[in-house]
């Protein structure tokens, strides 16, 4: 039968797929001293180099021989002078072959130079300079893990499932044009700032998204999407601690990871928000999000990612899901629409509003985006639901038909399969 | 570091300036001058011109040594660079500001020239 074909293929897609790498101890305490020490030694060597591309390349360098010395030697006791010293060494290499970068030379061999002397200022500048918008967002997005986070091409290319010479030549443009268009090391003047801010926020929402969506059960990879785009937002956090927006988005990703535990069952089933568990949602982490939020509010500057992140922790409050405060809900996303508009947004707005005002209402409204959501798997997904609601069978076999046609997620696709043989 | 700013519009915009009334014409070249005059003061502005529209191009191509000349701009696009800029100045981002404070309106290019001065 057809859908069998379909099923054996999705279950080769994302989440399976993570297991052909372990994931052990070691694993995560290797990936927790990348992410806190290659940003610092990026910006370390940015400042002494005066050359972010050379910097970036021997930090990377530094990283992949510590995936092959640390397994057996175990962590050095200082490894973030473990990775300078190895990350010079290489760059002495290289400029030793160029009788250009003489002077280099002499910069890089002061004692000074340790990963802690990048003052906290140096890592802000390295974020915007991997998020500048003369940059296409994948590489954006590909170059702050690498140069912040500490990721390897190779585990940017297991995240995203694409391939690694795709990611590499990425890079390689990216950092080109860095130095070809002279896009500028440094945080943006005030004028700007709010509009770059934007771009930051929305390359760490986009890796969020793509982790925690993507995430199955059985995740083996070394390095989580989700944990590390919640850790450099929270390093944004921690440099820009007036921005409430920023403090939105951090806080609107807790309230997110704290559901994860109920969000599949034991056959690694997809289960959505109504039918999860919620005693095994994470109530310290909604706790810090719900702070994180009124810390936020108290600034008096809202945004998209404040509301947002009032919406989620709403649903996390609740007791159950008709407990939910849908009239709340429909308020929040009303605001949201007024800041960002999108068909999207619309279209969560008219879920939360088929429990407020009833399926027919809410039918009306999803039905107003059809043309704009034609290509979206949840528009169909969405309206099948309302259409069940309203006693249309038929049509919303049609729908859920469609979304399935649409939906590349493995974990959803298996969802909506079910529903289709109800 | 030297950029050119492209200045371009849609075919359709081209044709409206072209056709725009006098005095209205004259309201948006009196903004355009004084973004030159602005720039040009602070030394950033190297140079620049407005060009005549594409309907005025004549295209000679060059193959194998031979010129041949056509009439015409030399690609069929649904924009039309109508004028460039000149600049010289510290990084993207500073050309980026000029070229977000263009008053002309349609779509700036921002490009770095080629630095033949190490070469």
């Amino acid at each position: 039968m057809a859908w069998r074909r379909h099923r054996r293929g999705a279950a080769r897609g994302r989440p399976l797929e993570r297991l052909t790498e372990t994931h052990t101890a070691a694993d995560s305490a290797v990936a927790a001293v990348f992410r806190e020490e290659a940003g610092r030694l990026t910006a370390a060597l940015v400042h002494a180099l005066g050359d972010f591309d050379l910097a970036e390349e021997v930090v990377q360098d530094s990283l992949v021989a510590a995936l092959e010395k640390w397994p057996e030697q175990g962590i050095p006791d200082k490894p973030g002078a473990w990775l300078m010293t190895t990350a010079r060494r290489r760059a002495i290499d290289i400029l030793r072959r160029d009788k250009r970068y003489r002077e280099k030379l002499v910069l890089l061999e002061r004692s000074d130079l340790r990963p802690d002397a990048a003052e906290a200022d140096d890592r802000l500048r390295l974020i915007f300079t991997c998020c500048h918008p003369a940059l296409s967002q994948e590489a954006q997005v590909a170059l702050t893990l690498r140069a912040v986070a500490g990721f390897t091409t190779a585990e940017i290319a297991g995240a995203f499932l694409v391939a690694e010479a795709t990611v590499a030549q990425r890079i390689v443009r990216a950092k080109r044009k860095i130095v070809d268009a002279k896009i500028p090391y440094r945080v943006p003047a005030s004028g700007e700032l709010a509009s770059r801010l934007d771009g930051v926020l929305s390359v760490l929402y986009l890796m969020f998204n793509e982790g925690y969506l993507s995430r199955g059960p059985l995740t083996a990879m070394r390095r989580d999407l989700a944990d590390d785009a919640l850790w450099l937002t929270g390093l944004v956090a921690t440099l820009m601690p007036d921005e409430p927006e920023v403090i939105g988005l951090l806080a609107l990703m807790k309230v997110n990871l704290a559901r994860s535990p109920a969000r599949f069952d034991a056959a690694g089933e997809m289960i959505l928000l109504p039918d999860q568990d919620r005693s095994l949602w994470d109530q310290r982490s909604i706790a810090e999000g719900v702070a994180l939020l009124e810390r936020a509010g108290g600034m008096r500057r809202t945004g998209p990612y404040q509301v947002q992140g009032a919406i989620a922790a709403l649903h996390s409050e609740a007791a159950s899901w008709t407990d939910t405060d849908w009239h709340q809900i429909v308020l929040l996303y009303d605001a949201l629409v007024r800041m960002a508009d999108s068909p999207v947004i619309r279209l969560n707005r008219a879920v939360a509003l088929s429990h407020f005002a009833g399926p027919e209402a809410a039918l009306g409204e999803v039905n107003d985006l059809a043309i704009e959501l034609s290509g979206y798997h949840l528009f169909h997904s969405t309206r099948a639901e309302l259409l069940d609601q309203v006693g249309e069978p038929v049509l919303a076999r049609t729908a859920r038909r469609r979304a399935l046609e649409l939906c590349q997620n493995p974990a959803e696709r298996s969802l909506l399969e079910r529903k289709l043989r109800t | 570091m030297k950029y050119v700013l492209m200045f371009a519009g849609s075919v359709d915009e081209q044709a409206e300036w072209e056709n725009m009334p006098e005095e209205r014409r004259a309201a948006a070249y009196e903004q355009v001058s004084k973004w030159f005059e602005e720039h040009g003061k602070s030394g950033k502005l190297v140079g620049g011109e407005e060009l005549q529209g594409p309907s005025s191009s004549t295209t000679v191509r060059i193959k194998n040594g031979k010129a041949t000349v056509t009439d015409g701009p030399f690609i069929e696009a649904k924009e039309v660079i109508g004028g460039f800029a000149v600049v010289e100045v510290k990084d993207l981002d500073e050309a980026l500001a000029m070229a977000k404070s263009w008053p002309g309106g349609g779509i700036v290019e921002v490009r770095p020239v080629v630095d033949h001065s190490n070469g």
